[in-house]
């Protein structure tokens, strides 16, 4: 597994994750408006594992899009208010690997300051936190199809996170796994790079879904629902790709 | 694979200046070509049980040769000078070319030789001799193809990467009056040919340096053609221009970026020739340029550090999916890539390259091969924050006022909420709306994707439901 240079690790101070302890639910902006599904998913497998869950009512978004774009000030505000709304959250997790990327990686480049990395830092992936933290990789899920991976590159390179999906398919009972082709390429959505520089994005995100089809799978899943909303959007537009079915892996741990 | 010769808006910057250089062809080689080096990497790289501790040892002693440049360029300085070299200091590109210029006159030089060299090319030296009446002839294979065809290089390693056998052959046929070939052995042997002459009447050999070792004051260069060796020794004088990033502090810490350099930049254990040189020989002149040309502004911004840490393996474009797409002309100037991204800013400035750190999804495939690990996504990000405070092409304030207007909606649970409803409206309408109809941004999306379907009640209306 490829652990970056500059990736801080979760914080290895803090005690380790006693049962029952509350988990603070981090519903990224687009998936709460766009894939309440997967939210509802994420919910549920949560509690599924015995974890019990709060939903701090005050969140909006991580600060991402402008961050990536340069906005550092107005991201900065928007992190401020994530950790206003996260204090005194001790787990905190979401179903969306690049989001848990800017809170752990790069909160600290707008504000250095040790509360706002501190609050960052304890900001899990969903199935990093199943794997890692709980120790969980069979959810006692079904789903008899056939399903291939997309990590997003967020997930897979700044969080090092890969080998925890893989392992919570492989867990899922009658499931077929196909490989996808080139998996660690990326998809090309890249979060305003695919308005800004569409033609790129289009066919980046174009060669992405050619391995799909390749790989014969009938569903496609990711931790990361941003990749999936640009790739599904090309997919529709593909006539050979039309039937593939999107989804985040949460909805199929959840599946019974 | 598909290579579409994709444009990077806005990023090549320098396109006036470089007119004819910019024609759609041979990116579907380029791609190929990338796609085939990143895959013999693998291999060679996967080889290695202790490849990562390779690259960290690199990387630290990289930044900590970076952190101390000052004395380790004037310990080199004074090693090599103790064996006869003269070593020249020069602040720009300018004041560069105009030192080699001089030294080729005080010999009376007609013609030189040079062996590839990064730095020349960013000096832009071939124009500069030319102007004064000196003939030059790049002896890297590549390198002699592009001079050839009166392009720039496509790749820092493989200058003409973006060029088939084929149309080599056709080159050659035109340039050189050869019988066309296209057969690789055959090809090589006319270049050899044409080249050996060059060498023999050539009165000055130019080199660049990939090692600068500060303690024994040697300069180690690698290269696979034997074309730097002949460039650097026939003639009776020797130019090397090194930019000052290029120094190491311990002719011990050599071998590990030797095999880093090899088997990165070009697939191999080892180059097929190494060069240590430690100073002149009998009879012959030995000078040496130390260029900085922007490099100690990097060293102002401790943020962007590490991109002074750069061996110029090429690796990093070989696995990028735009550089594979766009090709290396489309980044504007010399350093192509996720590295010309980061470096290009700081030595053009952001007024010339300010949208270049942005010809990036930031997938981070570049840093994850880095033989010295440089962050180059977080540089990355760090550079779009500066281009858009500094005066540059990025910089709009239509754009500041729409993220103001965003920061504000996203930090307040109920700004969220409207700001949410008017989005959802907005989906909606663009679903109904004709495509044509569409603003910039949203055409850029639809254009070839569909939007999303706006679903039922949102996350946190669900949440309420349940836990009344």
């Amino acid at each position: 597994m490829i652990k970056p240079a500059n990736t801080p690790a979760p914080r290895q101070d803090d005690p380790p994750y006693r049962p029952g302890e509350p988990v603070a639910l981090f519903i990224p902006c687009y998936i709460d408006q766009f894939y309440p599904r997967v939210a509802e998913a994420t919910a549920k497998l949560l509690t599924k594992c015995g974890v019990p869950i709060v939903y701090p009512e005050g969140q909006t978004c991580c600060g991402q899009p402008a961050f990536n774009s340069g906005y550092w000030e107005e991201s900065k505000r928007v992190i401020h208010h994530f950790c206003d709304t996260f204090e005194g959250h001790r787990w905190i997790v979401t179903p969306s690997g690049s989001c848990a990327a800017m809170c752990r990686v790069f909160f600290g480049h707008v504000d250095p300051d040790e509360r706002i990395v501190g609050i960052g830092r304890r900001v899990f992936e969903l199935t990093e936190f199943l794997v890692d933290v709980l120790g969980v990789t069979d959810t006692g899920a079904t789903y008899p199809r056939k399903v291939t991976m997309h990590v997003g590159c967020h997930t897979r390179r700044e969080l090092g996170v890969v080998e925890q999906p893989l392992a919570l398919l492989r867990g899922i009972r009658e499931m077929t796994y196909c490989e996808l082709p080139e998996m660690s390429d990326c998809c090309g959505f890249g979060g305003t790079f695919s308005v800004k520089m569409p033609e790129m994005s289009l066919s980046m995100g174009r060669a992405k879904v050619e391995n799909i089809v390749r790989s014969g799978a009938e569903v496609v899943v990711s931790p990361d629902t941003s990749c999936l909303m640009h790739v599904a959007g090309i997919m529709q537009r593909t006539e050979e790709a039309k039937h593939i079915e999107v989804k985040h892996i949460a909805e199929l741990l959840v599946s019974e | 694979m598909n290579s579409e010769n994709l444009h990077l808006e806005g990023a090549s910057f320098l396109k006036q200046q470089n007119e004819g250089l910019y024609e759609p062809a041979g990116s579907k080689a380029t791609g190929e070509a990338a796609v085939r080096s990143t895959d013999k990497n693998r291999v060679i790289t996967g080889a290695i049980p202790y490849w990562q501790d390779w690259r960290e040892q690199a990387r630290d002693i990289k930044r900590h040769a970076v952190a101390n440049l000052d004395k380790l360029l004037v310990e080199f300085e004074r090693n090599i000078a103790a064996r006869g070299a003269t070593v020249l200091w020069a602040e720009t590109a300018e004041e560069a070319n105009r030192m080699v210029i001089d030294i080729a006159r005080e010999h009376d030089v007609r013609s030189v030789v040079k062996g590839k060299s990064m730095v020349t090319e960013e000096m832009e030296l071939n124009r500069s001799l030319q102007a004064a009446g000196i003939r030059t002839v790049e002896t890297d294979l590549g390198e002699y193809i592009v001079q050839l065809a009166k392009q720039r290089p496509t790749h820092i390693v493989t200058p003409a990467l973006h060029l088939s056998a084929e149309e080599v052959g056709r080159l050659f046929h035109e340039k050189l009056d050869e019988p066309f070939t296209s057969e690789h052995q055959q090809l090589t042997d006319i270049a050899r040919r044409h080249l050996r002459e060059e060498f023999i009447s050539a009165d000055m050999g130019m080199s660049g340096c990939n090692f600068a070792i500060a303690d024994t004051g040697t300069m180690a260069i690698v290269e696979n053609e034997g074309n730097v060796g002949l460039s650097t020794s026939t003639p009776p004088i020797h130019v090397a221009t090194i930019g000052i990033e290029k120094v190491i502090p311990s002719i011990h810490y050599l071998p590990v970026f030797l095999q880093l350099l090899a088997r990165v930049g070009t697939g191999q254990s080892l180059t097929s020739y190494t060069h240590l040189i430690h100073g002149t020989t009998p009879g012959k002149k030995l000078y040496i340029i130390l260029l900085d040309n922007g490099r100690t502004r990097i060293l102002r911004d401790p943020a962007a550090h590490n991109a002074l840490t750069c061996i110029r393996c090429g690796m990093c474009l070989n696995v990028c999916p735009v550089y594979r797409r766009a090709g290396g002309w489309a980044y504007g100037w010399v350093y192509p890539g996720p590295i010309g991204s980061i470096i290009s800013p700081h030595l053009v400035g952001m007024k010339q390259a300010g949208t270049l750190p942005f010809a990036s999804s930031l997938c981070g495939a570049c840093s994850e091969v880095c033989p010295v690990k440089i962050d180059i996504p977080h540089q990355l990000v760090h550079l779009r924050h500066r281009a858009v405070c500094e005066p540059s092409p990025a910089n709009s304030i239509l754009d500041r006022l729409t993220w103001r207007a965003w920061a504000w909606a996203m930090s307040g649970p109920r700004r969220y909420k409207l700001a949410m409803w008017a989005v959802r409206v907005g989906v909606r309408a663009a679903g109904v709306i004709p495509q044509c109809l569409h603003v910039d941004k949203l055409r850029a999306w639809t254009r070839g994707r569909e939007l999303p379907k706006v679903p039922g009640p949102a996350f946190r209306k669900w949440w309420k439901r349940q836990r009344p």
